[in-house]
């Protein structure tokens, strides 16, 4: 598999080159944030705003109103928690084109409780106006700022930084409100978003050779949610869905999958993988994954709850799982 | 109604608006049982020095009596139209008003008809279920522009309009209107401190400082330094003046300093209303509790329309 190192650091100065509306601001996390270069290439676009968020929501407003595109960068915890007053009142009621680039989405960071988003996609599903996109792979991350910009409105963003796989071809950028299709099969349908894709396709192939077929897909606009591959494949499904998603089971993709089948009224079962309605602590990401299930085995696990068997698929028949490095390189900070 | 620059002086303009605004917002409070009377005694004559004096603004092209409820910003099938139009058009050359207090939105609708840009009929919709003359003001309602009634929002969006409008090269300024209470929250520090930082001399503030918050006087619960103090030392410039007085507004709200620039005005929220007084400290909302006093206050109303 390919790691691509850093994708948006380039990516993201390549693409505003000719778009002189973008500007950026951030609060004390530039180069966290992966936008260092993109500071020293654009200066006259780029405004810091120091550690003061709320203030930087209303500039944001204000700079939209006026016609720009702010696009923010910093943690994710401190886009939703901390100044939501500010968010939901001067930018998503007025509808303004702002962009949040959230980085450390969920378990992503060993940053621990105070740095890690584990409920921000259902605030952010929760706030009208929002449309929020989360990345999965380095084609995501490079493909996401078009279909944010296609929006007219306020963009929510899960965004992956350091080293980053290639799970999705170069030339399939994601697209807004449209599911990827990973894998086909009519025994359990599987949705997952971000870095939880990555475990499912590591399922794929020992599923597939113990017999259970597998519909895996991808989602990567959690708002709007209205692709119709998603309720189709429920309602062929035998067995069951399971959503397994890095965020609480409360809110995210998990209820919305819920919400779509009560809606449409398909009584299947619906197992909800995630963080079950509890923070987390500072650890590595594999560690956490393992530890709050949101992992290849826990996957397998699901799956066998649901087709009420084992399906003999060890840990050991699961690809190699990808240890990234607490201290690569390929981020500025340990975070 | 008055029309600005008429030839006569300009202050008996201005105190004639002002007026115009205190005895507007009284026949309301006495026709609706309740309203925001303090408001109204404190900022007459901030609003009417900005709408007769100091803004640069265009005629308005809203119309006369507002529009009713069209959905919010965003929602489907809905054509938003954003209350700033009755500021006029957003042109380089022009000024841009923004209201934080939202709460005060009577005394700015009261306002708006004094000075010939809101239907008097158009005082009618307030806080009529389906209008936009909203008791507590969103961005659809005459005169908003942006919405503020979560307190303290307003000036770092201001801040944001100030930058992109210094980045365009405009020429007019961005005029914010804001209350005391404001200053208790923590954004406004964070904004100061960052329209200071960008030098946004653009960027110019009226205060209403009349002491007064939902929980009574602000001198109970505020202790320390002068507000002036606190904002001089966060970088912009600050000055005192008597908020009834029209010659000290002028010389303060046209001071050049080349910084961000706040004029704190000194106001009485029972001003040419003093049997108002006799409920202090709580000022913060008008309604009356016996037939007896509601007579005494029609009685005053008399006297100002003589």
């Amino acid at each position: 598999m390919e790691i691509v190192k850093r994708p948006h650091v380039e990516n993201f100065i390549r693409w505003s080159k000719d778009k002189p509306e973008v500007v950026v601001l951030t609060a004390d996390l530039t180069n966290s944030s992966e936008v260092g270069k993109w500071r020293d290439t654009y200066p006259e676009r780029f405004f810091p705003m120091k550690m003061a968020e709320q203030n930087m929501m209303g500039f944001a407003a204000g700079l939209a109103r006026e016609g720009y595109t702010p696009f923010i960068h910093t943690f994710a915890v401190f886009i939703y928690r901390r100044p939501y007053d500010q968010l939901a009142m001067s930018i998503a009621y007025p509808n303004l084109s702002v962009r949040f680039v959230a980085f450390l989405p969920g378990i992503t960071t060993p940053g621990g409780v105070t740095h890690q988003a584990i409920e921000d996609v259902a605030i952010m599903r929760a706030t009208p106006n929002m449309t929020i996109l989360e990345t999965g792979d380095a084609t995501e991350v490079e493909s996401v700022l078009d279909v944010a910009q296609s929006v007219d409105g306020p963009v929510y963003i899960r965004m992956l930084r350091g080293e980053v796989p290639r799970l999705f071809p170069s030339d399939e950028p994601m697209a807004l409100d449209r599911v990827r299709i990973l894998s086909e099969g009519d025994d359990v349908t599987v949705i997952t978003a971000g870095i939880t894709t990555e475990e499912a396709m590591r399922a794929a192939a020992p599923l597939a050779a113990a017999g259970v077929a597998m519909r895996h897909l991808h989602v990567s606009t959690h708002k709007p949610l209205t692709d119709p591959t998603i309720l189709e494949s429920i309602k062929q499904t035998r067995h069951g869905v399971i959503t397994l998603e890095n965020h609480t089971v409360i809110g995210g993709l998990g209820s919305a999958i819920a919400e779509l089948m009560a809606d449409n009224g398909v009584g299947k079962r619906l197992l909800r993988l995630g963080l079950q309605d509890t923070y987390a602590h500072g650890a590595s990401r594999a560690y956490l994954m393992k530890e709050y299930g949101l992992d290849a085995p826990a996957l397998v696990r699901g799956i066998e709850e649901l087709l009420g068997r084992s399906i003999g698929v060890s840990e050991a028949d699961l690809d190699v799982v990808r240890i990234e490095q607490v201290h690569s390189l390929a981020k500025v900070e340990a975070l | 109604m008055t029309v600005p620059g008429a030839g006569t002086d300009w202050r008996t303009e201005t105190q004639a608006v002002a007026d115009g605004i205190r005895r507007r917002v009284l026949d309301h409070v006495l026709r609706n049982n309740g309203g925001y009377m303090s408001q109204a005694c404190s900022s007459a004559e901030i609003f009417s020095m900005l709408y007769t004096k100091v803004l640069r603004l265009g005629p308005s092209t809203a119309p006369p009596v507002p529009r009713s409820f069209g959905g919010v910003p965003g929602a489907p099938g809905t054509e938003f139209f954003n209350g700033g139009e009755y500021n006029g058009p957003r042109e380089p050359r022009f000024d841009r008003f923004i209201f934080s207090p939202s709460h005060y939105a009577l005394v700015l609708y009261a306002a708006l008809i004094e000075v010939g840009r809101l239907a008097p009929d158009g005082l009618e919709q307030f806080n009529q279920d389906g209008s936009t003359v909203e008791m507590i003001g969103a961005e659809h309602s005459p005169g908003v522009e942006t919405t503020t009634g979560s307190l303290a929002q307003a000036l770092s969006q201001a801040g944001g309009i100030a930058l992109a409008r210094k980045l365009h090269g405009d020429s007019g300024n961005v005029w914010v209107m804001m209350s005391d209470g404001e200053f208790q929250e923590g954004q406004i520090w964070e904004a100061i401190e960052t329209i200071s930082r960008y030098n946004l001399d653009n960027l110019r503030v009226i205060v209403d400082v009349n002491g007064q918050q939902c929980d009574g006087c602000l001198d109970e619960i505020e202790s320390g330094d002068p507000l002036t103090h606190k904002i001089r030392a966060f970088g912009a410039s600050a000055v005192e003046a008597d908020g009834h007085d029209l010659d000290a507004l002028e010389l303060a709200m046209t001071a050049q300093t080349g910084k961000p620039h706040f004029v704190l005005a000194r106001t009485d929220p029972v001003h040419g209303l003093p049997i108002f007084g006799d409920r202090a400290p709580l000022l913060h909302y008008l309604r009356f509790t016996s037939e007896e006093e509601r007579a005494r206050y029609q009685a005053a109303y008399e006297e100002m329309v003589v």
